[in-house]
C-alpha cells in the first residue's frame, strides 16, 4: 500500500478514521466539514491565518542546530524545530488559531475544548481572549492537580475550567465531557478539539493546521543544508505535532520518520500509553469518534494509561498514524518515563532549553537514533513545547 | 408539491415488528424500558428483565456497559461504572438473555457503544501477521441470535459506518435500530429510513441521556418529519421520566423509551430484591395513564 495523504470523503485512511458518533453530532460534523473545506479553498482565510501565525504566535519558528547535543549523541547532526518558542509555549497555538477563525466564520459564539497537560486549554483560552469569545475548557481533575499552573493561566485568560471527575480523570475523560457538552449545545457551540483525533473532519483539519511545522522545517533545512533530512523524530500523544512535522515529508521516500509514544513505567496494560505496543494491549478499536489503535482489555473496555507526561497519557492515537503505522511509512517506538526525564535534563544542561516532558520523549529517542547514524547525516527533532509547566513534576520526581 | 420517497424499512418479520403490529391491532402504544446489564449484578439483570416484561414492556433495551459512555448523562454513566466492577463481558450478557428467554418472550434489544461489540467480533481472530482489523460481525450476529436477542442499537454507529454490521445482523434475522435526532437533516432521515428495520428511535432533543422536567416540542416535530420518510414504528427517548411525559409521547409516537429514570430507581434501591420491586412498581406507574 502507498500512503494516501488524503482520506476519503468520510475521513477514512484505509480502515481507520471515520465518524463513530451519536446521530445528533452528524449534521454538525457535516456542517463543520463543509465550512472547513470552504475556508481551505479561500485565500483570504489562509492570508488571515498567516498574519496571526506571524504576528501573534511568532512564526516562523527557528530550526536550531543543537551542536552540544549532537556531540553528546556522537552521530547525526541534530536540529531542533523550536515550536517551544511559540506564544503559549507549544505547537498547540497553530491549530487553535486556525480553528478559531473557522468558528468565527461559522458564526459560533461559544467555544469548548478539552485539555490534558493544559497546553491546548491555554492555547484555546488565548485565542478566545484574542477574539472575545466565551470559552469553557474541560480538564480531568487528576490533570488539574498535575498542571496547576496551567489551570490558573486559563482562568487568567478568562476561560472557565471545568473539572472532570469521571473515569481516570485525565484527557480521555475530558474529551467525553466536551463531547457531552457539544451534543447538548450544538447550535451555538464550536468544539475546538486539540489533536489529530476524533471524528472526521478533525484529524485532517488539525493535521492541516499543524502542517505548517513540516512545511517550514522542510524549507529551512533546504536553505541551511541544501538537502532533505535523513530522519524526523517527534513524540506522539494524540499525534498532532508529529503529523504536522511528518506530513509535508511523506512523499520524500528517503526521509525516515519516527513517532515516539509514552512507554511509562512498563509494558503491562495500564503502565504505559504506547498504543502500537500490541503485546501491551494496543489494537484496533473505536474510541471517541474514530477507529484507530486503542489500549483496551479483551472485552473492549478502554484501559487506564500512564505517562509522566499528561499530554501523552491517552489510550488512542490519531487515525492517520494508525494507517501510517500499518503501511510502514512511519516507525513507532516508545521511551520510558525515566528516559524522558533523563533527556529533559540533558537538553536543559547541554543546550539551555528546557523541553516539555512530551517533547523530552522525542529528544530521548533522537539521542539513541542519532548515535547510530553517521556524522554527515541530519536528524530533526520536533521540540513541540517548552518545559516550564513540568518543572514541579520533575522536581518532585528527582526529590529535589 | 415535493415528491417524497417513503420507505417501509428493511423487511424483517422479527419479534420487534410483531410486538409493534400487536400493539397497533390492540390500539395501544408501546413502553420501552432501558437497564444496564450487570447493574447492580447479572443475576438481578435477569430478574429485572422478567419483571419489566410482566409490568408491560413492549420490548427491553439491555445496555452493554462501557468505560467511556460519551452519549450518556451521569445516571447511566454511574450504572456503567457499577456494572464494570464485575468481571463480565458480552458473552455473559448473552447468557443472561438466554436465561431470560426461558421465562419470557419479550423482545430484547442490545443497546451498546461500538467498541465492546467490535472486540467481541475480533475475539476469534488470531492473525499474528497483521494488526489490520478483520472483524467478523457474523460472530456477533450468530451468537446474539442464538441467545435470543432480537435487535441491536449502537449509539455511536451511524448508517454510513454500519453497512457491514447491518448486513451481518440482517442475515441472521436481527434488526439494526438507528437513531434520528432533531439535528438530523432530511437527507439523513431518508438514509436512516432506507436502512432501518424494527423501529426508528427518535432522540427527543440534542443532548445526553437523562431525565428532564419538560419534554421538548422538538420531539413531536421530529417524529412528524420521520414519518414523511418511513412507515416503521417510531419510538421517542431521552428525558422521559414521568407518566405524563409517557402519555404525551404516546399522542404522536408509537412508543416511549425510559432509561435514566429506571436506572435511577435501581441506584436508589437498598438491595437487589428492592431494585426489582421498585423498578416493577415504577414501570407500572409510568404506563398507568
Amino acid at each position: 500500500m502507498k500512503p494516501a495523504t488524503q482520506p476519503d470523503s468520510l475521513g477514512h485512511w484505509g480502515p481507520y478514521g471515520g465518524r463513530f458518533v451519536p446521530e445528533t453530532l452528524m449534521a454538525p460534523l457535516e456542517e463543520l466539514t463543509a465550512a472547513y473545506e470552504a475556508a481551505r479553498a479561500d485565500e483570504s482565510f489562509q492570508a488571515q491565518l498567516d498574519v496571526l501565525l506571524r504576528d501573534f504566535a511568532g512564526r516562523p519558528t527557528p530550526l536550531f542546530p543543537a551542536q552540544r547535543l549532537t556531540e553528546h549523541a556522537g552521530g547525526a547532526r541534530i536540529y531542533l524545530k523550536r515550536e517551544d518558542l511559540l506564544h503559549t509555549g507549544a505547537h498547540k497555538i497553530n491549530n487553535t488559531l486556525g480553528q478559531i477563525l473557522l468558528a468565527r466564520r461559522m458564526g459560533k459564539t461559544r467555544i469548548i475544548a478539552e485539555t490534558g497537560a493544559g497546553q491546548h486549554g491555554v492555547a484555546t483560552a488565548t485565542v478566545c481572549a484574542l477574539f472575545g469569545l466565551e470559552c469553557v475548557v474541560y480538564m480531568g481533575s487528576e490533570d488539574m492537580r498535575r498542571q496547576e499552573l496551567n489551570v490558573f493561566r486559563m482562568q487568567l485568560l478568562g476561560a472557565e475550567v471545568r473539572a472532570v471527575d469521571t473515569g481516570s480523570r485525565t484527557l480521555k475523560d475530558a474529551i467525553n465531557e466536551a463531547l457531552r457538552d457539544w451534543v447538548t449545545n450544538v447550535a451555538d457551540t464550536y468544539y475546538l478539539l486539540g489533536s489529530a483525533l476524533g471524528p472526521h473532519p478533525y484529524p485532517v483539519m488539525v493535521r492541516d493546521f499543524q502542517s505548517v511545522i513540516g512545511v517550514e522545517a522542510r524549507q529551512q533545512i533546504l536553505e541551511k543544508e541544501g538537502r532533505l533530512p535523513d530522519c524526523l523524530v517527534a513524540c506522539v500523544g494524540g499525534g498532532s505535532n508529529s503529523i504536522g512535522l511528518f506530513h509535508p515529508f511523506l512523499s520524500d521516500e528517503a526521509v525516515r520518520m519516527i513517532g515516539v509514544e509514552a512507554g511509562g513505567t512498563g509494558s503491562e496494560l495500564g503502565q504505559h500509553a504506547a498504543r502500537f505496543n500490541t503485546a501491551g494491549g494496543g489494537r484496533p478499536g473505536v474510541l471517541q469518534g474514530t477507529m484507530s489503535y486503542v489500549l483496551q482489555d479483551e472485552r473492549g473496555q478502554i484501559a487506564a494509561t500512564h505517562s509522566i507526561s499528561a499530554g501523552l497519557d491517552y489510550p488512542s492515537i490519531g487515525p492517520e498514524h494508525a494507517f501510517l503505522h500499518d503501511v510502514g511509512r512511519v516507525e513507532y517506538t516508545s521511551v520510558s518515563d525515566d528516559e524522558a526525564l533523563a533527556a529533559f535534563q540533558t537538553l536543559s544542561k547541554l543546550e539551555g532549553i528546557i523541553p516539555a516532558l512530551e517533547s523530552a520523549h522525542a529528544v530521548a529517542h533522537a539521542l539513541k537514533v542519532a548515535g547510530e547514524m553517521k556524522s554527515d547525516q541530519i536528524l530533526i527533532v520536533n521540540l513541540s513545547g517548552r518545559g516550564d509547566k513540568d518543572v514541579d513534576t520533575v522536581r518532585e520526581r528527582l526529590g529535589v | 408539491m415535493s415528491r417524497l420517497r417513503r420507505f417501509a424499512g428493511v423487511k424483517l418479520l422479527g419479534q420487534i415488528s410483531e410486538a409493534f403490529s400487536n400493539l397497533k391491532r390492540e390500539g395501544k402504544k408501546g413502553f420501552i424500558p432501558f437497564i444496564t446489564a450487570g447493574d447492580p449484578d447479572l443475576e438481578t439483570t435477569l430478574e429485572l428483565i422478567v419483571e419489566l416484561a410482566r409490568a408491560g414492556a413492549t420490548l427491553i433495551e439491555l445496555g452493554v456497559p462501557f468505560t467511556d459512555p460519551m452519549a450518556d448523562g451521569p445516571v447511566i454513566q454511574r450504572a456503567s461504572e457499577r456494572a464494570l466492577r464485575h468481571p463480565f463481558g458480552l458473552t455473559e450478557i448473552l447468557q443472561v438473555v438466554a436465561e431470560a428467554r426461558k421465562q419470557t418472550d419479550v423482545p430484547i434489544l442490545l443497546f451498546s457503544y461500538f467498541n465492546p461489540l467490535l472486540q467481541f467480533c475480533a475475539h476469534e481472530r488470531a492473525s499474528k501477521t497483521s494488526a489490520l482489523p478483520a472483524f467478523s460481525f457474523e460472530i456477533l450476529a450468530r451468537e446474539a441470535k442464538r441467545a435470543g436477542v432480537d435487535g441491536i442499537l449502537v449509539t455511536d454507529l451511524v448508517p454510513e459506518e454500519a453497512s457491514e454490521f447491518a448486513s451481518a445482523l440482517r442475515a441472521n434475522d436481527l434488526d439494526t435500530i438507528f437513531l434520528v435526532a432533531p439535528t438530523s437533516t432530511d437527507e439523513r432521515l431518508q438514509m436512516v429510513a432506507e436502512r432501518a428495520s424494527g423501529f426508528i428511535y427518535a432522540v427527543s432533543r440534542a443532548g445526553v441521556t437523562g431525565a428532564r422536567e419538560e419534554m421538548s416540542a422538538e420531539a413531536e416535530k421530529l417524529v412528524r418529519r420521520v414519518r414523511q420518510y418511513s412507515d416503521l414504528p417510531v419510538a421517542v427517548g431521552f428525558g422521559i421520566s414521568k407518566p405524563e411525559q409517557v402519555a404525551d409521547v404516546w399522542r404522536y409516537a408509537d412508543a416511549a423509551v425510559v432509561g435514566s429514570a429506571i436506572v435511577g430507581e435501581i441506584e436508589q434501591a437498598k438491595s437487589a430484591a428492592d431494585a426489582v420491586s421498585r423498578v416493577g412498581q415504577f414501570a407500572r406507574q409510568l404506563i398507568s395513564s
